[in-house]
């Protein structure tokens, strides 16, 4: 392997945007039949660089070698036509539009000649489901995506990278939505692609994942190349002191939060939605962490937002603080002092063209209000307080929301909840896309949280995090409770039995 | 018995997504139902032939916004490209021996030329919008806005000039009027005006166009997802300017039969016909923010403001309520048509 010549060499990239250096002299070297991992925070450049070969950036210097022919795309198309595919890290599907339709975009089988070229349907659809069985993949062609979920959508994104029969294949993020199952059978499909000589660069947050599949790690800090590794030779702590550039022997922070009364009482929850959660109970104490663990599909964030009365339910009881509550909507919850941090931070969480300030005030701007009008000067005070105490990192609190990283986001939605003093908060998935430096600090937050007195439930996909985190997990499956454990006898086997029970 | 429940339950969800599903489809029976209940004589071959008669230019402009509406813009300026071409069609088409013509010496033209040099002016403007949204980057409302002054203030040029000044262009041509008028078939009951027949194969082209062909599907992958267009290796920016090109060409065909159906043309023809053209495709199921329409859909939409056109005013109907009615048509058929897209969450 070790002789096998380089597919692909991006040699010296530089790329800066509008006051940034993005990438500042990256060198990354592929060989062919091999999966290479290219690792980093958040922000550290992989995407960009990756843009970069797929041509959707030019970059500033440096050149691109592809079979040692010197390549330089100036769109996707370019890229494509010369054997590189890329699935991309945030999801692209033509929601009202069939999967097949997705899938042969840009290049739909025609029949005809000259100009009188049409679409040929039933080529596409053979085509698609062919490829579906290559990959042994259930899902109807003609089906419209939208009415799939978010793990098929990016099953069907990984169909479609691969059916390029490329010599190159970027994953950006690859599993992000992906259940257990499905990221073992992309494995399988990457295992097989290699075989065939197909390189594929994989970024992935998931360290257990790169350690499992990858051949070569090449891991990036603040937009410069820190080095490239046989996978075999690292481990996930030698990877994280790669990225961050420094020892992190604590993964979790310390907790000293003290569980006391029960704050709020859930029982026999059953959604009024058809196939989602029934018979939930359990308890939530004052100080805890609770998390709740199971596997995409298991309807948690449905049970989350039933319980802030975003989703309707059929029939059980909520109590707080021993009274019993008919929630019902967001306004109800909110003056119950609950919180929710939602699990799609772009699509329901910040506002992406107005500033950190007012995304941190929209929660709460009664509370600003003199004689009618916006008290200015206060909410900056509480803004500027906020991205102290949670270490927001940002120009200033008028800059816009979206010019922030992911975990910095994710903080300022975070004061926006704190700024409504909420007894409990209910995260969903709080980490979700966050780089590893930016999680530890989450993190802090939450136990610090606990610590306060603050009552918190947690769903999360990554079981060390629910591990790390929680005073008891709850599981789920297919919408049923399939066990509480506590934190303390919890391991990722048990919570795994539990969330696969009814499978 | 809950196994049993949840069939029933299925049965009823299902039909009431059917109803949803043709929702405009049934409003549009309903509406014929309506006016008839008041007014049987309304029922009747010759009424429909007008009212088809009446759509057919507005159908063929309102395939043309609702394939701009599809690909995620809009097009204002619709209606003046429709004036203009009205005025350069009717301009080059008057009797030789009609006192006032606009050009006194031009010969006898084979029918064809003028509307073909009509649908190419407008076709080119159709481009200069396509270009200024695609490459430009200007918002299409924006972009379009000033076409729809610049194009009436073009056409308002070309018509106000000496000797006669701003005069309506009359003494069309016999060939152009019978475009306009005539039909198929034996007199009386059974015939199909020409008009009608060019919208429906207009309207069966742009089917094709849009399910058939890549470019249709590119226009609809690209309301629905630019971003996912362009990294599939789609050409966004040259498939954007395709479309508000064909649509102008559609523009200047519409706006020759306008001029043919009426015998006559001003640079005021066309005037505000983009904002019923974008009702109707609304109405008829386009989606706004693009990626959802179809050509059917349009076509309904079309004939529900026609046959309110023509119906409300057979049975009636003073004209200032009728807009009120037709208003509250158009905010409640779209407010039973997104149901479709919220429902499933």
């Amino acid at each position: 392997m070790a002789d096998t010549p380089y597919i692909l060499e991006m040699n010296g990239i530089s790329k800066s945007f509008p006051g940034v250096l993005a990438l500042d002299d990256v060198t990354i070297k592929v060989r062919p039949g091999t999966v290479h991992a290219l690792m980093g925070e958040n922000g550290a450049g992989k995407s960009t660089l990756m843009k970069c070969l797929f041509g959707i950036y030019t970059p500033d210097k440096g050149e691109i070698l592809l079979e040692d022919r010197k390549v330089a795309f100036a769109d996707s198309r370019q890229a494509l036509d010369h054997g590189i595919s890329m699935i991309h890290q945030e999801l692209l599907p033509v929601p009202h539009r069939s999967v097949m339709e997705n899938l042969w975009l840009g290049r739909y089988p025609m029949m005809g000649f000259g100009p009188f070229k049409l679409v040929d349907h039933r080529r596409m659809y053979e085509d698609t489901k062919k490829l579906f069985a290559e990959l042994r993949m259930d899902i109807d062609p003609k089906k419209w995506v939208r009415d799939l979920s978010v793990s098929k959508v990016q099953s069907i994104e990984i169909a479609k990278a691969v059916s390029y029969n490329a010599k190159v294949i970027i994953m950006d993020e690859p599993t992000s939505s992906l259940t257990e199952h499905e990221v073992s059978h992309l494995f399988e499909i990457i295992r097989k692609l290699r075989s065939e000589g197909v390189a594929i660069i994989y970024i992935s947050h998931k360290m257990e994942e790169i350690l499992a599949i990858s051949d070569e790690v090449s891991i990036m800090r603040d937009g410069r190349s820190v080095g490239t590794y046989h996978a075999r030779d690292l481990t996930t702590d030698a990877i994280i002191k790669l990225m961050v550039g420094r020892d992190l022997t604590h993964r979790f922070p310390p907790r000293s939060n003290v569980p006391g009364d029960v704050v709020m009482r859930v029982e026999n929850f059953t959604s009024a939605e058809r196939n989602s959660f029934q018979d939930v109970s359990f308890d939530l104490r004052k100080g805890e962490i609770l998390g709740i663990g199971g596997l995409v599909g298991a309807k948690r964030t449905e049970l989350v937002e039933s319980i802030f009365g975003l989703r309707p339910v059929q029939s059980g009881t909520i109590h707080i603080g021993g009274k019993h509550e008919r929630i019902g909507n967001p306004i109800r919850a909110k003056r119950l002092k609950i919180a929710l941090l939602t699990e799609e931070r772009r699509a329901t969480g910040i506002i992406p063209m107005l500033s950190v300030k007012d995304n941190m005030l929209i929660a709460n701007i009664r509370k600003y209000i003199r004689f009618g009008l916006l008290n200015e000067k206060r909410g900056s005070a509480d803004a500027k307080r906020s991205i102290d105490l949670l270490r927001v990192k940002t120009p200033g609190e008028r800059t816009r929301i979206r010019d922030l990283s992911g975990g910095n986001q994710q903080k300022v939605l975070f004061a926006r909840w704190l700024l409504t003093e909420p007894d409990i908060l209910i995260l969903d998935e709080p980490t979700r896309g966050i780089d590893v430096g930016a999680k530890y600090e989450i993190y802090t937050i939450i136990a610090d949280l606990a610590q306060r007195g603050k009552s918190i439930l947690m769903i999360s996909s990554e079981m060390p995090e629910l591990l790390g985190l929680s005073d008891r997990i709850l599981v789920m499956c297919e919408g049923r409770m399939t066990g509480v454990l506590e934190g303390k006898e919890a391991t990722q086997e048990r919570i795994m039995t539990l969330a696969t029970q009814f499978m | 018995m809950s196994m049993l429940n949840l069939a029933k339950g299925d049965h009823s969800r299902r039909l009431g997504d059917l109803a949803l599903k043709y929702a405009i489809y049934i409003v549009f029976a309903l509406l014929i139902v309506m006016i008839s209940f008041k007014e049987p004589t309304f029922l009747s071959i010759e009424n429909f032939r007008n009212i088809l008669s009446m759509s057919s230019t507005r159908i063929i402009i309102a395939l043309g916004v609702g394939g701009i509406l599809i690909s995620g813009g809009t097009d204002l300026s619709a209606g003046r490209q429709v004036g203009l071409a009205a005025v350069v069609s009717a301009s080059m088409l008057q009797q030789l021996d009609y006192a006032r013509r606009m050009y006194p010496d031009l010969p006898q033209l084979p029918l064809w030329v003028p509307i073909l040099i009509a649908m190419v002016v407008c076709g080119i403007l159709g481009l200069l919008n396509g270009l200024v949204v695609a490459f430009l980057r200007i918002p299409p409302f924006i972009a379009t806005l000033g076409t729809w002054l610049a194009v009436y203030g073009l056409n308002s040029m070309y018509f106000d000039r000496p000797p006669y000044g701003a005069q309506p262009i009359g003494g069309l041509d016999d060939r152009f009027i019978k475009l306009g008028s005539g039909y198929l078939g034996s007199d009386g009951t059974y015939s199909i005006p020409y008009i009608v027949i060019i919208a429906l194969l207009i309207a069966a082209f742009v089917w094709v166009l849009h399910n058939k062909t890549r470019f249709g599907k590119n226009i609809y992958a690209i309301g629905g997802n630019a971003e996912a267009a362009k990294v599939s290796g789609v050409n966004v920016a040259w498939n954007l300017v395709g479309v508000y090109a064909f649509a102008g060409v559609l523009y200047g065909l519409a706006g020759c039969l306008e001029a043919a159906r009426t015998g006559g043309a001003t640079n005021n023809y066309g005037n505000m016909y983009e904002l019923d053209a974008i009702a109707a495709a609304v109405v008829g199921g386009v989606s706004t923010s693009g990626g959802i329409g179809t050509v059917p859909g349009i076509l309904v939409g079309v004939l529900i403001f026609s046959v309110l056109n023509y119906g409300l005013t057979f049975i009636g109907m003073s004209p200032y309520l009728q807009l009120v009615v037709k208003g509250a048509i158009i905010i409640a058929a779209v407010a039973i048509d997104i149901r479709k897209y919220l429902t499933k969450k």
